[in-house]
């Protein structure tokens, strides 16, 4: 499938999605290209608006370049969502044990902390899926649980701040906490990290030997294995970066917004993650287009609901029909679906040419 | 001395958080068996549990909840079946993909049927049922005979798909589709439709799940209800090795830790609770990873069948 199929699929697929969620407002009883207009006015052209955009785009653009790096290798990260949550807590930890650094030293250990923790979350998939062939989709979405749970656990006990009324850690200190981007909004630099962040990983996949070996593996194993590309440190680098990172998403969580590790943090960012790879078509460079995208429909169906009266679950639809759509439309269709129409057409032809033939005769 | 009300208590719990997870354990294992993943087992429960609250709420019977509840199972079973067997979608992508739709699909429809009044409607569920003279035991009494009837249609249907399954002939069909469709295909039986049939029943029992957290449960639906059920499933049928009855005893292993997790909630909150919500999963996990999967997994599971591909 050469590139422009594949965009102008996506393109239909995204298409589609939005009618069938514009056939549901119907059915609520709204104008769907009124509601549409609110939505996306308000999430993107909006200053407020965009701002809570960008500051939902950033860990759901790191999410899926976690989900898109090791899919380049075949292999399938379901857990972005445990990894966010260790390299959260990672993170915090870090911040909460050491709080007097300068931030400029400070800030990037941060990352570093909750990198390796992101990582070593998805180290124990990765081992498995190498070395003894284990699912990786189970086991990532297996760990996605105990992550939370630990999470849960941390902030409960050992981490809970004094006098809290939630589980949730102590604050950390001002020096840790991102620049704010937006001012008076609390939008950080989150999302021009995960730009930047684009921009080396496209570099590298494109290229790098190690970044094409990714390919390779993912596209022939068995090919990259006659080529003398060693699969399983290929496997492995891969779900290694893709943990870090979804560890950092976390870190931008923890010292971007909330200045503490909470129970629950992340809102399902790195199932997120996956729609934002899938409608990437495992691009790194469309990533922060598509994060944006996304960021900005669950931004603004809050609003549309306000101002519309729109139930703003209709997003969530419209986001699966997304990864449904765009899955579908990514398959090469390697026997054709049967059309109804096209026999029926031939019948036609094929009558008229008798006709023709009868009267010429 | 092991405390008896106590004891009672936890077995009750037990039976009682163990059955939805038994339902939908049971769906993906005839799904599996068959070839397929069901990573959509958490869509379908709640497509059951909606479909049960709005059967219930506009006629007042638990019965005809019951019935829309499995309907809406088939259909999201079908769907998914559409995706994995015409369209050829990465299964796991098409069933996260359907978690997805449905979570949103269920919360959407739910608000458009019910209203937006918090907590939602309150419908007609199930009532126990005490079984004579066995309801009457110390201890195992209230706990094991004395539940409501789906529990007991578990019992039912977990025997009935163990036989069916295990010792009859089109269950022998659906196992060699699951192992290699191709052999299944030359030796003449109908792949195709055998994977509709086991994704189909598959959503069902995962309905069911949905079912008895609304009709014997809460009694009422709620947004994203399904809470991870239908994870902890996917988790039971490898502990419980692709069996129908192993992947029952590991639900109700999970349930087990789920009710004595409850009970430590109020009883010693110096034991940290989540360690008993993490045991499942690491239970599972370890499973995967001590016994292997590839010895008892169907060895064709999760990959398209294409006839025409050698």
């Amino acid at each position: 499938m050469n590139r422009f199929t594949m965009q102008r699929r996506i393109a239909i697929a995204l298409l589609s999605a939005l009618s069938v969620g514009g056939v549901l407002i119907l059915l609520d009883g709204h104008n769907p290209f009124e509601a549409y207009k609110v939505l996306f006015l308000e999430s993107f052209l909006n200053y407020w608006g965009f701002s809570n955009t960008l500051v939902k785009a950033s860990p759901m653009l790191l999410a899926g370049l976690a989900v898109i790096i090791p899919m380049r290798a075949g292999v399938f990260n379901i857990g972005g969502e445990g990894q966010i949550y260790i390299g959260g807590l990672f993170g915090a930890v870090f911040a909460l044990a050491i709080p007097d650094l300068p931030g400029l030293f400070g800030v990037p250990l941060i990352f570093i902390a909750a990198a390796a923790g992101g990582a070593f979350w998805a180290a124990i998939p990765a081992y498995l899926k190498a070395y003894r062939g284990t699912n990786e989709v189970i086991v990532t979405l297996l760990m996605n649980f105990i992550a939370i749970h630990i999470v849960s656990y941390a902030v409960a006990g050992p981490l809970l701040a004094e006098g809290a009324p939630y589980p949730y850690s102590e604050e950390v200190s001002e020096a840790y906490r991102l620049p704010i981007l937006m001012p008076r909004s609390d939008t950080h630099v989150g999302f021009v990290f995960g730009l930047a962040m684009t921009v080396i990983l496209y570099f590298w996949l494109r290229f790098t030997p190690s970044g094409f070996h990714l390919d390779l593996v993912g596209r022939n194993a068995r090919a990259a294995a006659y080529a003398g590309v060693d699969q399983k440190k290929t496997v492995i680098r891969a779900m290694l970066i893709g943990g870090s990172l979804a560890g950092m998403a976390g870190a931008i969580e923890v010292i971007g917004l909330k200045y503490r590790l909470f129970h629950l943090f992340s809102d399902g960012y790195g199932y997120d993650g996956i729609v934002v790879a899938f409608l990437a078509a495992l691009n790194p460079i469309v990533a922060p287009l598509t994060a944006l995208f996304l960021a900005g429909l669950s931004a603004g169906a809050g609003t549309m609901q306000r101002a519309v009266g729109v139930d703003s679950s209709v997003i969530e639809v419209v986001e699966g029909l997304v990864v449904v759509l765009v899955a579908a439309a990514l398959v090469t269709p390697r026997t054709r679906p049967i059309s109804i129409l096209k026999p029926l057409a031939r019948n036609l032809r094929l009558r008229r040419q008798t006709q023709r033939q009868k009267k010429e005769a | 001395m092991i405390d008896l009300v106590l004891l009672g208590d936890v077995l009750a719990g037990t039976a009682r958080l163990g059955t939805p997870i038994a339902f939908a354990a049971l769906g993906g294992v005839i799904a599996e068996r068959g070839g397929l993943y069901n990573i959509g087992l958490e869509g379908q429960i709640l497509a059951g549990a909606l479909g049960a609250a709005a059967g219930s709420f506009a006629t007042g019977s638990a019965v005809i909840g019951l019935g829309c509840g499995i309907i809406c199972g088939l259909i999201s079973g079908l769907l998914l079946g559409y995706m994995s067997i015409r369209l050829r979608i990465n299964q796991l992508v098409g069933g996260i993909a359907l978690n997805l739709l449905l979570a949103g699909l269920t919360a959407f429809l739910s608000r458009q049927i019910f209203g937006a009044q918090a907590g939602g409607a309150r419908v007609n569920g199930f009532s126990q049922i005490n079984i004579p003279f066995l309801s009457d035991l110390p201890v195992v009494g209230p706990s094991l005979f004395s539940q409501d009837p789906l529990f007991y249609l578990l019992i039912g249907v977990a025997i009935a798909a163990w036989f069916w399954l295990m010792k009859s002939h089109k269950g022998l069909d659906l196992r060699a589709v699951g192992e290699n469709p191709k052999a299944a295909d030359l030796a003449g039986v109908p792949v195709f439709r055998m994977q509709y049939l086991a994704i189909a029943v598959s959503g069902a029992f995962a309905a069911l799940a949905g079912v008895h957290l609304v009709l014997s449960q809460v009694y009422v639906f709620a947004e994203g209800m399904s809470a991870g059920k239908g994870f902890i499933a996917l988790a039971a049928i490898i502990l419980g090795r692709w069996s129908p009855i192993g992947a029952i005893c590991a639900a109700l292993f999970f349930g087990f830790c789920d009710a004595v997790q409850f009970k430590l909630q109020f009883t010693s909150p110096d034991i940290p609770y989540q360690l008993f919500l993490i045991l499942p999963y690491l239970a599972s996990l370890i499973a995967l990873v001590v016994l292997g999967a590839k010895a008892s997994a169907p060895a064709s599971v999760g990959l398209p069948y294409d006839r025409e591909h050698r």
